[in-house]
């Protein structure tokens, strides 16, 4: 196993982690619907139980994913998450007050009421889906840092990794990056319809009600993505002309217009596996709204939505480009190969991930074993 | 440097504050997972619908532990990021590895068989619920394990190399880090103290059913199983404490130092049972740094070598380079103008890599290399401006250690006392004053808990790698006024969630005593 290979093993696996965490997002954009359906209690018991027993997963990815990053691209956790300050400290936020919600909401004593808890999952699932795009955003848009590693020997002003005043604000405020924060919300919000559709299938007048909320967030995410997808295949981005030094430091890059157009064409299965994601998101979708009674959907779209990410992360980080432009100083943008672990510690991680099989085995097997019987069936322990 | 020391101060607040309030969950998670692990076994193996109530009573109040637990920790593996994103490029390519394993290995495990914990009673077979339980706690602790690994690693370096030319320290033993002395000593320690604060907390809320004659027979039988592990779980956390203060005073005799307030050492040091300590500014070199005390004659050297005659040297022997080797005999090392020195000689030997890198001299490399890496073991030290900045507060660490101690040695009488009660003579606990001194234990057992981290945490400063990273140079680049934003923020949410959970816990409880 070599440097250059394991770099691009653990890039893939991150694009995996990614891709799987916005499909779970289906959690958040079910909350995001939580209060316009207030007044229906029979929906918000049916969500809140659909929700409650599922958002652990994708709350589990993110921490994994974040984990997997740092350990893997320690220059990307340490360049983001203390630049973009501001950005992740709202996600985070966000996510705790997610993590007590389900919990607290309906037992008795909580102190602020069931309102107040809905509304923290409302947070949570607006902010944490369009701030996890803006994130991701950023790796084809460019974010305003620069590395400079001797500056650890600097005493009086020691961080390697210098971001814009404004740290993470700007990002945020950034329209390109908010088109894909927006998309990622309605996503969202389409998949956790066809997941109530999936998961509430006998409650007649609930099920409608989700079939029309798939047919005008589905539209919207339509028109999105589409308009995402146009300015991504136009932007001009960076590519990596020498790749030299150690671990790929003291690179020099050069802008490209087009460029992941042109990742698209170079890298030809993933554009075909783009199109095979958009062709079953689209097929989940419609179906779902056209159908009489189609339960699927979110298997279709699930499935189409991560095959879609994951070439979104292929071509931002495969075929010489930086998956993180710098817009200050483009010799400080981060690639799989400058801001990688050593060879060491991704053998030792490669073999670390082995045991992923086995971990997505048994979360299958349970869940496998846990719908086995009624769905709605009483819990002692329901929400 | 003002800001920046402002920033650093404002980043530890946070990260202290964040680190506490997780720590109040997390170890009555690893406690009443086991205890409620067992008390599914029994309902399994005896089928009694009265050991299913019981479990299930704890099992409630375990579930709302768990998930302000999961919301407090999310925070901590991030903040490495966002406030501490030097340390994260300076170490990350060892400390990230045991966060992400944690995640695969733990975090999973646990929030997919909780899930069957809470849901599945009615959905999967009595067998697999129970695994299901059983599987929620090993993944509790198998969570402990990577997290502490990784602090371990923090206080005791070792298992990687400093490379110049990415001027970062690189993995090259994985076992090294994984299955240090400190970190296998720290993770048992912590583990334990979960099981004892879980146990103290069963039997205080049992006997607060006990109090208000509610479920008395429940609350016996609890009050059982909680004593077992509790006096299991104290055994262990006295024998791998005896293990920390070895380790500590192998590794980090600065700490150790600290925590007993020994400024100068000697043979046959005595061991601090309480004392006062006088206000380090006003002392004078050589006063008795203690207003009152009393103390075990020989006991620190015991401690520390096993042997009543061994050598402990104080902070100014520290400093003077003075240190005990390993037979516990008086030995010279380097002392602290030294190492800082030779930090500095590591700093400047850096610099000269960098440009003969860039200028591709490999004789200048090769030689800025050998400076490095004889001087790089003090690396830390380069950034300090004079030795008393590798003093720690030997304040807060003198009585964070001594009440953890003293909350340590109440709880192990409580425990064993109550162990007792329960077979031997059960109207002692049924007394009201016995009730009440239990269920106050509760309180006792967090304190207990708090202060060994506070111990731990700040008895290593001013590093956040021991010698080779003081937290100055860990850093991110931001501004005080958003760091103190933060930890308002977190100030604030983590105290109202605080204050929703006990709520929260005391109707549970109440609620569920009512229940036949």
């Amino acid at each position: 196993m070599n440097l250059e290979l394991l770099q691009q093993y653990w890039w893939l696996l991150i694009s995996v982690l990614g891709a799987i965490l916005v499909f779970l997002l289906f959690v958040q954009g079910g909350q995001s619907m939580l209060l316009c359906r207030r007044k229906n209690e029979l929906a918000t018991k049916y969500m809140i139980s659909a929700l409650g027993h599922k958002w652990e997963l994708t709350f589990t990815t993110l921490v994994v994913f974040g984990g997997a990053f740092f350990a893997s691209f320690p220059l990307f956790y340490s360049t983001s998450f203390g630049g973009a300050y501001w950005l992740w400290m709202t996600i985070l936020i966000s996510f705790v007050l997610q993590a007590v919600s389900y919990e607290f909401r309906a037992k008795q004593g909580n102190l602020f009421g069931t309102r107040t808890y809905d509304v923290f999952l409302l947070f949570n699932g607006c902010v944490g889906c369009i701030l996890l795009g803006v994130a991701v955003a950023m790796m084809f848009f460019g974010a305003e840092f620069t590395v400079e590693k001797t500056n650890i020997l600097d005493a009086g002003a020691p961080v390697i990794s210098q971001w814009a005043d404004t740290h993470g604000w700007e990002a945020i405020f950034n329209w390109k990056n908010l088109l894909l924060g927006v998309t990622v919300l309605f996503l969202a919000r389409t998949q956790a319809a066809l997941y109530f559709m999936n998961h509430d299938a006998d409650d007649e007048e609930f099920f409608n009600l989700n079939k029309r909320s798939v047919l005008i967030n589905g539209a919207i995410f339509v028109m999105f993505f589409l308009v995402f997808l146009a300015v991504l295949l136009t932007a001009t981005g960076l590519e990596t002309v020498t790749d030299s030094g150690l671990n790929g430091w003291n690179s020099t890059y050069r802008e490209v217009p087009y460029k992941y157009f042109l990742n698209y064409v170079d890298m030809w299965w993933c554009l075909v596996i783009l199109l095979a994601g958009v062709v079953m998101v689209l097929y989940g979708v419609l179906r779902s709204v056209f159908a009489k009674k189609f339960t699927c959907g979110i298997w279709w779209t699930g499935i189409g939505t991560v095959l879609v990410v994951l070439t979104l992360f292929w071509v931002a980080g495969y075929n010489n480009t930086p998956y993180y432009p710098s817009l200050l100083d483009s010799a400080s943008s981060l690639t799989i190969s400058n801001s990688s672990s050593s060879l060491f510690t991704l053998k030792v991680m490669s073999w670390v991930s082995v045991i992923i099989p086995v971990v997505v085995a048994y979360i299958a097997y349970a869940w496998y074993k846990m719908d086995s019987k009624d769905k709605n069936s009483t819990d002692d322990a329901a929400y | 440097m003002n800001d920046l020391m402002s920033v650093v101060d404002w980043s530890r607040a946070q990260f202290a504050l964040t680190a506490m309030f997780h720590w109040l969950f997390v170890p009555l998670t690893l406690g009443l997972s086991v205890i409620v692990g067992i008390m599914e076994t029994i309902y399994y193996r005896t089928k009694s619908e009265q050991w299913l109530k019981i479990t299930k009573f704890w099992m409630t109040l375990f579930g709302i532990n768990f998930a302000i637990g999961v919301a407090t920790g999310i925070i901590l593996e991030f903040e490495f990021g966002t406030n501490w994103s030097n340390y994260s490029w300076f170490v990350g390519d060892i400390f990230g590895a045991p966060l992400a394993i944690e995640g695969l290995l733990a975090f999973f495990l646990e929030s997919t068989f909780i899930a069957v914990m809470f849901f599945g009673w009615n959905k999967v077979s009595r067998g697999f619920h129970l695994t299901a339980t059983w599987l929620t706690a090993i993944g509790a602790s198998i969570s402990a394990l990577w997290i502490l690994v990784a602090n371990a690693w923090m206080q005791y370096p070792a298992g990687m190399e400093f490379d110049p030319a990415q001027m970062r320290n690189i993995m090259d033993d994985f076992w090294a880090v994984a299955f240090s002395p400190v970190a296998v000593n720290k993770f048992f320690h912590t583990v334990f103290d979960g099981w004892v604060l879980g146990a103290v907390f069963v039997i205080g809320v049992s006997s607060w059913l006990l109090l208000k004659n509610r479920r008395t027979d429940d609350a016996m039988k609890s009050i059982k199983v909680g004593a077992w592990v509790g006096v299991a779980g104290m055994l262990l956390t006295i024998m791998t404490g005896h293990g920390s203060a070895v380790n500590v005073a192998r590794v980090q005799p600065m700490k150790l130092a600290a925590m007993e307030g020994l400024y100068d050492g000697g043979c046959n040091q005595e061991l601090v049972g309480f004392g006062i300590l006088r206000c380090q500014e006003d002392m004078k070199p050589g006063e008795d740094p203690f207003v009152f005390k009393f103390g075990i004659p020989g006991g620190l050297s015991f401690l520390a070598h096993s042997d009543f005659n061994a050598y402990v040297p104080g902070i100014y022997d520290i400093i003077d380079g003075k240190a005990s080797d390993a037979d516990g005999k008086e030995m010279t090392t380097a002392n602290y103008a030294a190492r800082i020195e030779y930090g500095r000689e590591a700093h400047e030997a850096l610099r000269n890599f960098d440009k003969a890198l860039t200028e591709g001299d490999t004789a200048a490399m090769a030689e800025a290399s050998e400076r490095i890496k004889a001087n790089y073991q003090y690396f830390g030290y380069g950034y300090l401006d004079s030795p008393q900045e590798a003093v720690p507060p030997v304040a807060t660490t003198f009585y964070a250690f001594h009440i953890m101690v003293i909350c340590g040695g109440f709880l192990t009488l409580l425990l064993f006392v109550v162990l007792w009660a329960a077979y031997y003579r059960r109207e002692l606990l049924e007394r009201r004053w016995m009730q009440w001194i239990a269920m106050l234990s509760i309180a006792i057992a967090w304190i207990c808990s708090q202060a060994g981290w506070v111990t731990a945490e700040v008895g290593r400063q001013p590093w956040i790698i021991q010698d080779l990273m003081p937290n100055r140079a860990a850093i991110s680049e931001i501004t005080t006024a958003s760091v103190q934003l933060t930890f308002w923020m977190f100030a604030v949410v983590f105290t109202c969630l605080l204050a929703a959970e006990v709520r929260i816990m005391i109707k549970q409880i109440s609620k569920q005593s009512k229940e036949s």
